[in-house]
């Protein structure tokens, strides 16, 4: 857009895939055709729900893994391993309990086996800078998340690193310390009081994206890869009820709930929700699904909900609206797109009807649309002793999916049949049956 | 706020003394003292030993005590470097953790008890003529009761180390050392804490064991406590066997106070959970060093040491990636490696199987599996039995917290008491009433291990979340529902844990307890254990090394037929968390 971006990018990142071993010896597709350019005094966010191979990304930047396609410049040489000049931010902070304040900040340090005085600076540096002055004997266990997340900054700080990652640093905060720390973080960044150069922001949350980031890259899911590419131009310091802000934020709803596009070719089409017995399937519970679902029925929504709107009402992030919205369409008890979420005509039933009507048009729209609901009722249907072992549909699935995956699918199909009653599951024998304990 | 004073981390020692320092300045020099007289002969030869014959007077108790205290402390101090060379190897190569882990399982499954004979022979020829080969071999049978469970221990946690704080350390370019000493040993701590005190109950034990042994015609009888208590056992002294007593308690109360107190309340800070919720455990011992400057001398000089290595590790040009898991070189390798390590075993058992077939008839393997038979039979009607008394009385003290605070420490003291200690009492009594020693002799077995289930149940007990406890009473859950639905199901994994240790344990007592001597009196049951403690006092290898492998066998299928899947169903159904 303007200057900065013409001179030497601080990180190029071109084509990069990163897959993994199935069990059966072929590879699964994490991360897939993801280029992008981090240019000196930029933001750029990695935005997308869990899932979609933004934290993958980080960890391929970090040099904490490596590629299996794609280059990886950092200042123009390959990133093979940890770079000297790149730091990271854990969502979990990832300090060490049994160092103190100043032992944590200080271990980067002793790691690059500088003089003691130096070390000792930089160190009580750092803690200033980051707002942690009188807390530099203190074990982490003393400190809450808020002070604890600033251990981490300036822990990462401390090694004067030229790209600072953040993987959802205030995700496990609460909304107040969160909403401070960023704000001290841009107050900082802007008055250019750190020693970082550029930053990659991993989150799941899209005004905090639209808060803070100079680009943000919009990722999907299955495989992971960017869906689109965002300048904002706002300027520092931003207002989130400024009507561009809140634009911006319409605009990456649309994004990120436009319909998946027809299936690459070559790609399995299974990858995509719905169409096969190979989707993953999210761990969200019938409970969510008809409170979401009576949310948008009842007013003022009145059957066709604004995205960001019911994200603020029910205090949801994304990372847990989108997964029970994804359900009721792919159930169809509603549509989603542009942004909108409307209820289809099984959906108003649903919420309409009375408990046991209600389990039975779940069942309806479980063996109708979801295909590996009906396949595991057709196994169990198919066979004289109506008992079938979980292990079986496991092996089925991890020809698709990772172990992880399989395991959480299943547990989605588990719970779902059992509310629609469309079949039982024993836990004690992990079997599929088709009695009722009643 | 002077910049200069924000930090204690590397602070000059201002004041000269404090009054925790004369303390402290007094138990260091105790050790030291302590150290010293209790290594004096070690190098003075065999001869000595028969010289200077053990005395059954109480004033050479002090003296006995201090040289198997120190005993214990160096098997001790073995054990830890074992712990962390076996298990970093086994954690850090894949090829290696092939062979050690599986190695690791089986040596914590062996009788230890009946190898005695065999290394003291080997230690003495190894320094022939000399006190130091005896010592070398005492030494030995306590650091194989102490090091398998620590060195478990320790590679468990080597391999759950926290994904984020490994890579936290990978990208701010730890050095494997630093990694290992910042990173891994902190980790490892608490764990490997609660297993040095677990090993050093166990040690006892062999203490009585390995002092005075006898194989064939060899007789050595090393000066300390165990050698006290067999000495006053062939002389039918129950004085003796009382002072033998509080001698041991007075010791373990002291390492007790001075060493794992302190221990445990400073590895608190290495938890990972980082709730401050739960009173942290203190220790007055641990007060005394933190607040003496001598003490904090020390770590400074440590942590210098530590600094000091860490620089001194050569440094990674650039760090590298982890290498993916299979390259064709790989391979080969881990090809070569596996060939090699089946060879190896091959051989052995090849020789070991020579050894133990040639001249083993059938009906000798017939009287092996039956007497085999017999002991388990005791083992696991004691382990039910004690199951039937400990489980009730550990939930009882589990939930009142009061109680539970005094009853741990004690419960870890009795598992530290030799069955030894009860002979006087056992032999008495069956001559006196004319027993049946099959019946009567197979609680001492337990003796030692039966507090294994306690502490377990009682850990078990005061884990149950209160809300839990509090939702039984408000749905008037009571009596035997209350056991059946609550009480036995919540502390299921932590009385299976407790059971599989008090089993393992009590195979290996069988050898001491099956046989038991007061004086001249000896009462013997039938089993295993007695077999190989005849064999052992015959000097009988052959019948030895097959009495033992008996044991093995038999020890080894228990635990992965039975004690095993147990576990693991114990921990899928019923671990609340």
């Amino acid at each position: 857009m303007n200057a900065i971006i013409e001179t030497t990018p601080l990180l190029q990142v071109t084509g990069i895939a990163k897959s993994f071993p199935k069990p059966d010896g072929q590879e699964l597709l994490v991360l897939d055709g993801v280029s992008l350019k981090l240019a000196t005094g930029q933001i750029v966010g990695l935005l997308g729900r869990s899932g979609s191979g933004k934290s993958t990304l980080l960890r391929l930047i970090a040099g904490l893994a490596e590629p299996s396609r794609g280059a990886l410049d950092y200042l123009g040489t390959p990133v093979a391993g940890p770079a000297a000049g790149i730091s990271m931010v854990f969502q979990s902070f990832a300090l060490f309990p049994w160092l103190t304040v100043y032992e944590n900040v200080a271990l980067g340090l002793e790691a690059q086996r500088l003089p003691r005085a130096e070390i000792r600076q930089r160190t009580l540096a750092a803690i200033d800078l980051i707002g942690l002055d009188g807390f530099e004997s203190a074990y982490p266990r003393e400190l809450s998340g808020g002070m604890r997340q600033r251990v981490g900054f300036a822990r990462a700080l401390v090694v004067h690193p030229n790209i600072l990652l953040m993987d959802e640093p205030f995700s496990a905060l609460d909304v107040l310390t969160a909403e401070t720390l960023r704000t001290d973080f841009l107050d900082l960044w802007s008055e250019g009081r750190m020693p970082i150069k550029g930053v990659i922001l991993v989150t799941h949350n899209i005004e905090e994206a639209v808060l803070m980031c100079d680009r943000i890259l919009v990722f999907g899911s299955n495989p992971g890869r960017v869906l689109s590419e965002i300048d904002v131009s706002l300027a520092q310091p931003r207002d989130r009820l400024d009507p561009q802000f809140r634009e911006l934020v319409e605009r990456i709803y649309v994004e990120m709930t436009a319909r998946a596009p027809a299936p690459a070719a070559g790609a399995r089409p299974e990858y995509f929700p719905g169409q096969g017995i190979g989707s993953i399937l999210p761990p969200v519970s019938s409970n969510e699904l008809s409170g979401l679902l009576e949310a948008v029925a009842a007013a003022p929504y009145n059957g066709t909900a604004d995205l960001p709107k019911i994200a603020t009402e029910l205090q949801m992030e994304i990372d847990e609206l989108f997964p029970v919205a994804e359900t009721l369409q792919m159930l169809r008890f509603a549509e989603l797109a542009g942004g909108d979420l409307t209820l289809t005509e099984a959906g108003i039933a649903f919420w309409n009807a009375e408990q046991d009507e209600r389990k039975r048009i779940f069942a309806r729209q479980l063996l109708a649309f979801v295909p590996l609901a009906a396949h595991v009722r057709r196994v169990l249907d198919e066979r004289t002793s109506h008992v079938a072992r979980k292990s079986r549909f496991i092996d089925e699935l991890e020809d698709f999916m990772t172990e992880e995956a399989a395991e959480q699918t299943l547990r989605a199909i588990i719970h779902w049949g059992r509310y629609a009653e469309v079949f039982a599951y024993e836990d004690e024998s992990a079997r599929f049956t088709l009695e009722n304990p009643a | 706020m002077q910049r200069a004073d924000r930090t204690q981390t590397f602070g000059f020692i201002r004041e000269f003394a404090t009054r925790w320092d004369t303390l402290a300045l007094i138990v260091v020099l105790a050790v030291i003292t302590f150290m010293a007289a209790a290594s004096r002969g070690l190098l003075a030869p065999l001869s000595q030993l028969d010289a200077t014959p053990l005395s059954l007077a109480p004033s050479h108790l002090p003296e006995y005590a201090a040289r198997t205290t120190l005993r214990m402390f160096t098997a001790m101090v073995l054990s830890f470097v074992f712990t962390l060379s076996y298990a970093t190897w086994a954690a850090k190569s894949p090829r290696a953790g092939r062979v050690l882990v599986p190695l690791l399982d089986i040596l914590q499954s062996v009788p230890i008890l009946g190898f005695i004979s065999i290394t003291v022979v080997f230690f003495m020829a190894l320094v022939p003529g000399r006190v130091l080969g005896a010592e070398f071999a005492a030494i030995f049978a306590i650091f194989t009761s102490q090091a398998w469970n620590m060195a478990f221990s320790f590679y468990q946690s080597l391999r759950t180390v926290p994904t984020e704080l490994a890579e936290a350390a990978a990208s701010f370019h730890l050095t494997p050392w630093m990694r290992f000493w910042q990173l891994e040993v902190p980790f490892a701590l608490p764990a490997l804490t609660w297993n040095m005190m677990m090993s050093m109950s166990g040690g006892w034990f062999f203490v009585v064991a390995s002092e005075s042994i006898s194989v064939g015609d060899t007789h050595v009888a090393l000066p300390g406590i165990g050698s006290y208590i067999a000495l006053a056992i062939a002389d039918r002294n129950l004085t003796a066997i009382g002072w033998a007593i509080l001698t041991m308690a007075l010791v373990i109360l002291v390492y007790d106070q001075l060493l794992f107190r302190p221990l445990i309340s400073w590895v608190d800070r290495f938890r990972l959970e980082q709730e401050s919720g739960a009173e942290p455990p203190s220790s007055w011992a641990l007060t005394m060093f933190r607040r003496s400057l001598l003490i904090k001398g020390m770590k400074v000089i440590f942590y210098a040491a530590l600094r000091w290595t860490s620089r001194a590790w050569p440094e990674r040009g650039e760090p590298r990636l982890p290498k993916p898991a299979r390259t064709r070189r790989g391979w080969i390798r881990d090809t070569l490696w596996l060939a090699l390590a089946f060879a190896l075993g091959g051989l052995i058992a090849q020789k070991l199987g020579h050894a133990l077939w040639s001249g083993t008839t059938l009906a000798e393997v017939r009287e092996l599996a039956l007497l085999g038979l017999l002991t388990m039979l005791r083992v696991l009607v004691l382990i039910a039995l004690a199951s039937l008394l400990w489980v009730p009385v550990g939930v009882w003290i589990g939930l009142r917290p009061r109680v539970a605070q005094w009853a741990q420490p004690i419960a870890q003291f009795l598992a530290a008491f030799p069955a030894n200690l009860l002979f006087p009492l056992v032999v008495l009594g069956i001559v006196a009433f004319s027993l049946n020693p099959n019946l009567w002799l197979s609680p001492l077995m337990i003796l030692g291990t039966q507090w294994y289930i306690l502490f377990n149940v009682i850990a078990g007990a005061s884990a149950m979340p209160a809300e839990l406890r509090r939702a039984a009473q408000n749905l008037h859950v009571g009596g035997w529902l209350w056991w059946r639905r609550v009480a036995l199901p919540g502390i299921m994994p932590y009385y299976v844990t407790g059971a599989i240790t008090a089993s393992g344990g009590s195979w290996n007592a069988a050898i001491v307890a099956e046989v038991a001597r007061w004086g001249g009196t000896e009462v013997r049951a039938q089993g295993l254990g007695a077999y190989i403690a005849s064999a052992t006092a015959a000097g009988d290898f052959h019948r030895i090394v097959l009495g033992i492998t008996t044991m093995c066998l038999f020890v080894v299928t228990i635990n992965r037929a039975f004690w095993r899947p147990l576990y693991y169903y114990a921990e899928r159904h019923y671990r609340l968390s």
